[in-house]
């Protein structure tokens, strides 16, 4: 029998998810990873949240789900052309090699804020200013968290939004997994530095998913962690290398100025490269903010302009993982079903 | 005494037109306050009054920054202004020579050929009748001229023209009937009575072979009557108003007045001196970038002038100073929309808690301000700049000063401006520093115009320009190849715009772009334009970068803070201040001489 062909782009938690699930129904699962390893941005992380179950984890969970449904894998791919031709999806790679396919799963995910961009904080000016993705890169070293001096920080300050919400750099969307985030890495950092005082600076907690609000509430009571309504407007370094934050407490209502030894900032998340370039290869719409933009908000979720083209994960918008795991098996339906020639275009009614 | 009725709806206008105008004059002089009367009673007694006639000759009647703009625009604005005055100064010599008296009725001049059928009998009679009709001449291709820019404006350079109201359109109608009913009625009363040039005088000839002209002769007298009438009585209430304005403008101007924060009746004086050419409309980069069509400075006059500004107009604009640079009245456009911007202003804040605490002293103070602070590459470059060239400096504003108050100024909160005008002014007297260097043309902006403070104020392009050249520090030029955008409040805000390129020349190679200088762009994030929203300030910002980046520079450099952060937004080329790229060089210098000296 000729199985019909579906191409995956992208190795992260939605590209994996949606290929295991794919392959396990029976289809021919290509999935295209740009980097030597599958995992995505989810290998960055140590622990997860709610839970702080570990990241790896979860890895492991998407690898077996793609070994066994047995996923065809190209690694270290770097894709040149992506289109449609009649019926076909055709995907070139930079090493001359091809390929086709009935249906395609777009999974490029995000990339990270650039925190450059945000010079007011002083990241890449300021030695210990640090992102929350690298925080979590010293978490998973094991590592200790130290100061460029490699002193024990007393003082850690968190900011949340920074590329999110801000009409000042374009992102007027909001990232959702930062709060939780930060609520995440302060608890851990109070845990590996009990005597440490850790602030976050926050204009509002958007504690949304299940058990999010519970580990806010554990972060003060338990582990005693600031939390100041107001936006920080500008970092400066003081002469020993810590940081001045000059920030206005909101619900004081007046300004505010600390020191602290490190400076975290709760980076975005933003469309990524890839999501731009093979969005645009394929000609599938982008919204307003950027990411890809499906054919409904509420009833075409994963469902792209091209027939046949479906996205699953944060290439669509900002989600968490379990956001992401629902997602990807949603775009797998939606692709089996297409495949199956089941038309939901026929539901669509406009009032 | 020569009379006919067909000439009263001339003299009704012109005698209306005579009572609005002094009325209106009057009454604006009058409510001038006792200085500026004074300027003006010491003014037409001195030499400024003959300044002022040449710029009157030079502006309101040749056009001259008119022509500067499109040359063909210049000459419709001169054929019509020049050639109408020399119509009605010809007309007048040659009705005196004629009948040889010093005084006769106003209207005879203007109609001297339907009174004067023999008109030979005066010696001179032949050139008069050629040179009247030269200049007839002359301004009818003005007026056809005129008529063509309506429909196609690009022939004169401009994309866009004004749109215009009622009485405008009343005016306009009755002007450009006045000259082809004169040429028609003089060529009538030629076909008859032969007293024409070569113009009106052939224009007889011919249209006597097929035209019933003793009926139409003096109908076309009436209608050229008319004409003028009409226009006359539509004229005050019209853009026309600014053909007398914008002389009275010329003079009061040379007498020494000038505009003031506040809205006054010389601002009265400005607003209906603008002719509503429309010159300002394509080079405003709201109306050609960001797509708003009613904020111009021409519109934004006219709301004015009819009282109909809402709130949106006076907050919109960005006071980018493009507008008044290419003014051929030279209005002083940002005062008079900041003028404005007062009436809506509600604050009366109480800045008693700002309390600046400041030890020590130092001969040069340093003030880097808000903007800065938020792009702390440009404050490490400088601070690292003051101590390469070991100058003795107060960073004045290091942990948090008190705002330069020009923000404030530029939202028409001029009243809460001057409290922290006045803090940071004691503050400084009180230090008593020789040099106030600043990152921020917007503070410089403030600093100059507003603080009466008796020290040199420079901008740190102009202060790191000076280091170099007393040879307190080493600039290394870099091969770079990069292209400089001139801030607003610099360049034409307060006309620096050699400094900062002569210090660029030596540490990189400056490439010229298409719009710099007095033409340069605005980055879009001026603190002026307060109710511009996001996606307006992306498109001006995206407009600007364009030109930019067309010759793919190696660097954007800017002397702005805010300019800095606006533009690395959306760039994809490096964007830098100007210091940041000096400190650069000092540094690789370093380095260069260190490994020097280990070989």
């Amino acid at each position: 029998m000729n199985r019909k062909r579906v191409i995956v782009i992208g190795g992260g938690i939605a590209g994996m998810e949606s290929a295991a699930n794919l392959a396990s129904m029976g289809y021919d699962v290509t999935l295209f990873e740009k980097s030597q390893e599958l995992g995505g941005h989810l290998l960055g992380w140590e622990k997860l949240f709610p839970t702080m179950r570990m990241g790896k984890d979860v890895v492991k969970f998407l690898d077996k789900g793609v070994h066994l449904a047995k996923v065809n894998i190209v690694k270290n791919s770097n894709i040149t052309n992506a289109s449609k031709n009649g019926n076909l999806f055709t995907v070139s790679c930079g090493d001359g090699a091809k390929y086709e396919s009935e249906a395609l799963v777009l999974a490029t995910g995000y990339d990270i804020f650039d925190a450059k961009r945000k010079e007011e904080y002083g990241y890449g000016i300021y030695d210990n200013v640090i992102t929350s993705a690298e925080l979590e890169e010293i978490f998973l070293s094991g590592k200790p968290l130290l100061t460029t001096k490699g002193e024990i920080p007393k003082r850690v300050g968190i900011v949340h939004c920074v590329g999110s919400r801000d009409e000042k750099v374009g992102n007027v969307y909001c990232s959702k997994v930062c709060c939780v985030t930060a609520v995440k890495q302060s608890i851990e950092i109070k845990e590996k530095i009990p005597d440490s005082n850790v602030f976050c600076f926050y204009m509002d907690l958007r504690m949304f998913g299940m058990h999010f609000e519970t580990l806010y509430k554990q972060a003060q009571e338990k582990h005693a962690v600031n939390f100041i309504r107001g936006r920080l407007s500008e970092a400066c370094e003081n002469m020993d290398g810590s940081l001045l934050v000059k920030v206005e407490d909101t619900l004081a209502g007046k300004p505010l100025r600390m020191s602290v030894d490190i400076l975290v900032l709760m980076v975005g998340m933003v469309p990524s490269e890839g999501t731009k370039k093979i969005g645009t290869m394929l000609g599938m719409n982008f919204g307003a903010n950027g990411f890809l933009k499906s054919q409904d908000q509420h009833t075409m979720t994963s469902i792209s302009n091209i027939p046949g083209a479906f996205f699953a994960g944060c290439c669509g918008s900002p989600r968490t993982i379990n956001n992401v795991f629902a997602d990807a098996r949603s775009a797998a339906m939606m692709t089996a079903s297409y495949l199956e020639a089941y038309d939901i275009e026929e539901r669509i009614t406009y009032i | 005494m020569k009379y006919d009725p067909f000439v009263i709806p001339f003299c009704l206008g012109a005698i209306i037109l005579a009572f609005v105008l002094i009325y209106k004059y009057f009454s604006w002089i009058f409510a001038l306050n006792k200085t500026d009367k004074h300027k003006i009673l010491k003014g037409i007694f001195s030499v400024r009054i003959f300044k002022a006639i040449k710029e009157v000759f030079l502006e309101s009647l040749l056009h001259r920054k008119v022509f500067r703009v499109n040359p063909m625009l210049g000459y419709m604005h001169m054929s019509l202004a020049f050639g109408w005055l020399l119509l009605i100064l010809g007309g007048t010599i040659e009705s005196k020579v004629h009948s040889l008296k010093m005084f006769n009725t106003p209207y005879e001049p203007i109609f001297f050929k339907f009174f004067n059928h023999d008109i030979s009998m005066f010696s001179g009679a032949e050139e008069f009748k050629f040179v009247m009709d030269l200049l007839l001449l002359f301004v009818l291709s003005g007026v056809s001229l005129a008529f063509i820019k309506r429909f196609y404006s690009k022939l004169f350079g401009m994309k866009k023209t004004t749109k215009l109201k009622i009485g405008d359109w009343m005016a306009l109608t009755a002007l450009w009937f006045i000259f082809p009913l004169r040429f028609f009625a003089e060529s009538f009363t030629s076909g008859i009575y032969h007293n024409g040039g070569f113009l009106t005088g052939t224009a007889g000839n011919f249209f006597a072979s097929f035209l019933p002209l003793e009926n139409l002769t003096y109908i076309a007298w009436w209608a050229y009557s008319i004409a003028l009438g009409a226009f006359f009585i539509a004229l005050p209430f019209s853009r026309y108003m600014h053909i007398f304005t914008e002389v009275v403008l010329i003079f009061l101007r040379n007498f020494g007045i000038k505009s003031t924060k506040e809205y006054n009746s010389f601002s009265e004086f400005e607003i209906h001196s603008c002719s509503r050419c429309g010159i300002c409309l394509d080079k405003c980069q709201l109306l050609t970038a960001a797509r708003i069509k009613d904020t111009q400075a021409v519109y934004f006059l006219q709301s004015i002038r009819y009282n109909n500004l809402k709130e949106g107009k006076a907050f919109d604009c960005m006071l980018c100073g493009k507008c008044q640079e290419f003014c051929p009245v030279a209005i002083d456009l940002n005062n008079i929309r900041i003028s404005k911007r007062m009436e809506f202003a509600s604050g009366n804040n109480n800045f008693d808690y700002l309390i600046p605490k400041i030890e020590k002293t130092a001969p040069i103070i340093y003030f880097a301000g808000c903007m800065t602070h938020l792009t702390p590459t440009i404050k490490i470059a400088m601070e690292s700049i003051f101590k390469e060239s070991k100058t003795d400096y107060l960073f004045l504003d290091k942990d948090g000063g008190i705002c330069c108050g020009r923000p404030l100024m530029l939202a028409g909160e001029i009243l809460n401006a001057q409290k922290l005008i006045e803090k940071n002014v004691k503050l400084i007297k009180e230090l008593g520093a020789k040099t106030l260097v600043t990152s921020c043309p917007i503070c410089l902006k403030v600093f100059k115009e507003d603080y009466e403070l008796d020290i040199e104020i420079v901008h740190h392009t102009q202060f790191i320009l000076k280091l170099a050249e007393a040879g307190k520090i080493k600039l290394n030029k870099s091969d770079l190849n990069v292209v400089y955008h001139d801030p607003c409040e610099l360049g034409r805000g307060s006309g620096i715009y050699d400094e900062p390129r002569t210090l660029i020349n030596k540490v990189g190679n400056l490439k010229s772009i298409s719009q710099e200088k007095e033409l340069s762009l605005c980055c879009g994030s001026s603190l002026a334009g307060i109710q511009l929203n996001s996606v307006q300030k992306e498109l001006v910002r995206i407009d600007t970068l364009k030109a930019l980046e067309k010759n793919n520079p190696d660097c954007i450099l800017t002397a702005c803070p805010l300019c800095k952060k606006t533009l690395a937004k959306d760039s994809s080329i490096d964007v830098k201040d100007i210091s940041e790229l000096v400190w650069n060089g000092i540094t690789e210098s370093k380095i260069v001489e260190l490994t020097q000296n280990s070989n």
